[in-house]
């Protein structure tokens, strides 16, 4: 009779748990009782499984206010009164073991430092564009861009078309901005000429955001043609002192007339300008060009939409799924639809091209807050470690509170309290850390300086505060709630029966993870860093060494050129539209034989002297030989990848020559094949390109190379040589390989910050391990002594020491070594197809450092404890 | 001091508590409303107003000794207070006058 043997079932532990748990001691037995009694009764009636559940709905169903047991006023003002005393205990505390305490302290301080960084940070980006009245109800209209067959693509710009349908038949938006970017010229006041960069708007721009004007009127200023406002700074720039109203201002050929000033835009918004130009003159301008107001010309402008106050984008959506249905009838092969983002997302949500201003990828967000949660984490470890291991002397003094009176909850208020000081202790150290650290994080990068400002505020304090008090509570909470479990009279009658290593697994368990967290960091720096470098020196496919890119800035190239010839160093120099392998690209609709199958093919404007200077390697076919006019190039240098595109001659180079590709409609025969080589970035494969000679676009580029020994002095020569042709332009001219440097520099900047990182998730974790074994050889020496007095060696003393401690450490390289060389294998390299491998010696050096570290941590300790003289340490029993 | 009104549930489970006597405990209460309303009294409403009923002083309670049955809990049994008594009979008093003054009430001449 087996049935008899098991216990009858039972209402669920945690459910009774939580019962008494939540409810008022006076009613709790009453209620316990009458809920067992219908529990008996379902078993009865419906049994073990429906009565379990009606148990736990009773549970949930009992928690009202009635029932819930109040916060006892007595125990919140007991630790009022005794928050005196719990100061007063931990200074003593802090004070008696000042090295528990420094590692402590350090430890919190370093780690938080990088939590006020990512908070500042955070801050930051949340708080863009606060300063607009409308922030909440400001839109901006974003375009999908779907080629049939191809890859969505989702811009933050639209078209003009997109902004006047909803002006005209979309019911239930207050107001409406159109804007388009790439004004830009050299403005010439007098005899001043300076270079000007703005954005054409109409005059509601004024009304949707809040920008206000010192001097000029809102309503007018942005109406007539040619009307500018200019921005606090650029008109002090332009005028100087002078009362810049109604001024005259050249840009180029035309005039314009100042019809207001602007405060100064702040950093923290995502519109940046010098001057805004009145949409009137763009449209005067591009009257004649119907694609300035077509539906498929979504590149340059954006359109923001205030809607009313308490009205939701939802109510509009619908009007705008209308307009996109209407347009997207007329178009073949593509589908272009537009939506609504918040202005509040404009900086967080990165992943829309053709952005205006800065945006940041919230993943990166996430990545940031990770590593700074992972690395605070990593010091808490420490402190419920070393806190939990000196509990010996605690305890005593738990036990005497306990015998006083205390509750369990005085003594986990006590000792949480205690853990929030020392971090807030903490926190006035990294606060100090942080003023330091936040220069030198906003320098790693351009970028980054112009994204954040990092500027106290009170919110932010608050923020620092806050994160400062769940620290203090997760690095307290595991001894408060062990102090608080202490058996007052076992600890008063006999404190060696307490169990010093108790919990033992527990903090096994931390370090092996603190050490886990240190090998992964240390091994994605490594092997990130050999990536990098990798990315640097990777052949191209053609020579970027000692080549010198300047910009143009519009100067005649041929005059420059002269100029520059004049410079022995200089070896020789050619043209480009502009400069590969950097991420910029150019592209052009080209067909082959097949009317209907258009492809986009990257291209790049050169002359002659380009591929020579550049040591592009041709597989057939010869550089170009005419130089043809404005709009008559009839030649073209193709890669690889294009002949494998459109099959053109089954891929044959020699065969391909003399074959004719339409590129934007007009016919160009192939004169050469290069090998393939890296238009664009490494993290993008290659893909049809081709060169072409044509005037039709200016030059942007002079590629120039030097055949010199001392690269400053003659780059002071071509920035002579620069003055004497343009006055108003700095010289833009950088070495190739800098630029190439640059083009990589979000990849140098995430090595830094994880390098960072790093090297403070090893000091915190070397610290706790310091500690651990500080903690271990002393509460041990009696034994030490003991055995060496028997004859053990000092060798066999050291190893018996250390070996728990190594052993811990080979279980955390064993996870963490195998889980980054997986991660980034099979995840992070397979988004870079010309990535290096990741090699063993990378894994293992990083391992290695580490371990040298620990080594000579638990080395020096162990044996300093083996070396002590056995009679002194056996005599003060 | 909250009203003394009794409102007709309250009414109802302070009239079974006085019905059973030595037996008025919470699961008793549900029982005995069961079988005379037809309804099913759930003991979260049930609990809630003898709550409430303890709270206005129409009825008090006091622990009975602990048995096996119940998991070793012991029964919190319910007893109607002097007040609840006149309560009780005030609210019968009242129904009856407002009986006395409807002329030739006949049930099946609604019907």
């Amino acid at each position: 009779m087996k049935i008899h043997d098991t216990p009858p079932p039972r209402p669920p532990r945690w459910a009774q748990r939580l019962l008494s748990w939540y409810c008022k001691p006076s009613l709790l037995e009453d209620l316990q009782g009458d809920l067992n009694e219908y529990f008996e009764r379902n078993l009865k009636n419906k049994g073990a499984r429906r009565a379990r559940l009606i148990y736990v709905i009773d549970v949930l169903k009992f928690l009202r206010p009635y029932t819930i047991r109040k916060p006892e006023f007595l125990t919140l003002l007991i630790h009022f009164m005794m928050i005196g005393s719990y100061f007063k205990t931990s200074r003593r505390s802090l004070v008696r073991n000042k090295l528990f305490s420094f590692i402590n302290v350090f430890g919190l301080a370093v780690s938080m430092s990088v939590g006020l960084l990512v908070i500042a940070f955070i801050s930051d980006l949340f708080s863009y564009d606060d300063f607009h009245e409308k922030k909440n109800r400001i839109y901006r209209v974003i375009t999908s861009h779907q080629p049939a067959g191809q890859r969505e693509m989702n811009f933050a710009s639209t078209s003009v078309k997109a902004g006047k349908s909803i002006k005209e038949s979309v019911p239930g938006v207050d107001d409406l901005t159109i804007l388009r970017s790439g004004f830009s010229g050299d403005a010439a006041v007098g005899s001043k000429t300076l270079p000007v960069e703005g954005l054409w708007t109409d005059p509601s721009f004024l009304r949707v955001f809040s920008f206000p004007l010192i001097q000029g009127d809102p309503a007018s200023a942005l109406r007539e043609p040619y009307s500018l406002i200019v921005t606090q700074k650029t008109a002090q720039k332009l005028f100087g002192s002078a009362d810049p109203l109604g001024e005259i201002v050249r840009f180029d050929t035309l005039n314009y007339t100042v019809t207001g000033v602007m405060e100064d835009i702040p950093k923290l918004s995502h519109l940046q300008f010098e001057a805004l130009v009145s949409f009137q003159t763009l449209e005067l301008q591009q009257a004649r060009d119907p694609n300035f107001t077509s539906w498929e010309n979504i590149w340059q402008n954006y359109v923001y939409i205030a809607l009313p106050e308490k009205s939701t984008p939802e109510m509009i959506s619908s009007s705008l799924d209308k307009i996109n249905k209407h347009e997207n009838a007329a178009l073949q092969q593509k589908q272009i639809s537009i939506s609504l983002q918040p202005l509040k997302q404009v900086v967080t949500s990165g992943g829309l091209s053709n952005s205006i201003g800065p945006t940041v990828n919230a993943s990166l967000l996430w990545i940031l807050a990770g590593l700074a949660f992972v690395i605070i984490l990593s010091a808490c470890f420490n402190y419920t470690n070393l806190s939990i291991a000196r509990s010996l002397r605690r305890t005593r003094e738990v036990g005497i509170r306990k015998v006083i009176g205390a509750l369990k909850g005085h003594v986990l208020g006590q000792f949480i309290t205690e853990s929030v000081i020392i971090s807030m202790l903490a926190l006035a150290f990294s606060f100090t850390l942080f003023l330091v650290l936040r220069k030198q994080f906003l320098s790693l990068d351009p970028h980054l300086a112009r994204l954040a400002s990092f500027d106290i505020s009170p919110a932010m304090i608050g923020y620092f505060i806050g994160l400062s008090v769940i620290t203090g509570i997760v690095a307290g909470f595991f001894p408060a709630l062990f102090f608080s479990r202490v058996n007052a009279i076992q600890v008063i009658r006999d404190s060696s029966s307490l169990k010093v290593f108790r919990h033992l697994s527990m903090r096994k368990a931390l370090i092996v993870t603190q050490y886990t967290i240190s090998l992964i960091f240390i091994t994605t720096t490594l092997i990130g860093y050999k990536q990098y470098r990798g990315m640097l020196t990777f052949d191209l496919g053609y020579t970027t060494r000692n080549i010198v890119n300047m910009k143009l800035h519009g100067n005649k190239p041929d005059l420059l050129k002269k100029e520059l010839a004049e410079i022995p160093e200089v070896a020789g120099i050619s043209k480009s539209m502009m400069v590969t392998s950097l991420g910029s690209a150019h592209g052009a609709q080209v067909k082959y034989e097949d009317a209907r199958d258009s492809a986009m093919v990257w291209q790049n404007l050169v002359d002659e002297n380009y591929l020579p200077l550049h040591k592009h390697r041709l597989l057939a076919g010869k550089n170009f030989a005419l130089r043809p006019k404005k709009g008559e190039d009839s030649e073209v240098i193709v890669n690889e990848e294009l002949l494998k595109r459109f099959d053109i001659a089954k891929r044959d180079p020699e065969k391909a020559l003399g074959k004719n590709i339409i590129v934007d409609g007009r016919k160009l025969t192939i004169v050469g094949v290069l090998k393939d080589f890296h238009y664009g970035t490494l993290e993008n494969r290659i893909e049809p390109v081709m060169l072409r000679y044509s005037a039709d676009e200016p030059w942007g580029y002079l590629n120039i190379s030097i055949n010199s020994k001392d690269p400053v002095a003659t780059m002071a020569g071509i920035e002579n040589a620069w003055r004497k042709i343009d006055k108003v332009h700095p010289l833009d001219a950088k070495f190739y390989d800098d630029q190439i440097e640059e083009a990589y520099s979000q990849f140098s900047v995430m090595i830094k910050v994880i390098g960072f990182i790093t090297f403070l998730a090893i000091c915190i974790a070397s610290m706790g391990l310091f500690g651990m074994v500080v903690f271990t050889t002393e509460t041990r020496l009696k034994e030490i002594s003991i055995r060496k007095v028997l004859g053990a060696s000092e060798t066999g003393l050291v190893y018996l020491l250390s070996k728990g401690f190594l052993l811990l450490l080979t279980i955390s390289a064993l996870i963490a070594l195998p889980v980054t060389y997986l991660f980034f294998d099979k995840i992070v390299l397979q988004n870079f197809p010309y990535h290096q491998p990741i090699g063993v010696q990378v894994l293992f050096s990083g391992l290695l450092v580490v371990m040298l570290i620990a080594f000579f941590l638990i080395g020096s300790q162990t044996l300093k404890a083996s070396r002590r003289n056995p009679a002194k340490v056996l005599k003060s029993e | 001091m909250k009203g003394t009104n009794l409102g007709e549930f309250e009414e109802l489970v302070l009239l079974t508590i006085a019905a059973l006597v030595d037996e008025a405990y919470s699961v008793a209460i549900c029982d005995e409303l069961e079988k005379h309303t037809g309804r099913s009294a759930k003991l979260g409403v049930v609990h809630a107003v003898l709550n409430r009923l303890e709270e206005k002083g129409l009825a008090k309670s006091k622990l009975g000794d602990a048995t096996s049955a119940r998991g070793g809990k012991r029964k919190r049994y319910y007893e109607v207070t002097h007040s609840g008594k006149v309560a009780l009979t005030r609210s019968k008093e009242v129904r009856e006058s407002i009986w006395r003054i409807i002329p030739g009430f006949n049930l099946e001449g609604s019907i």
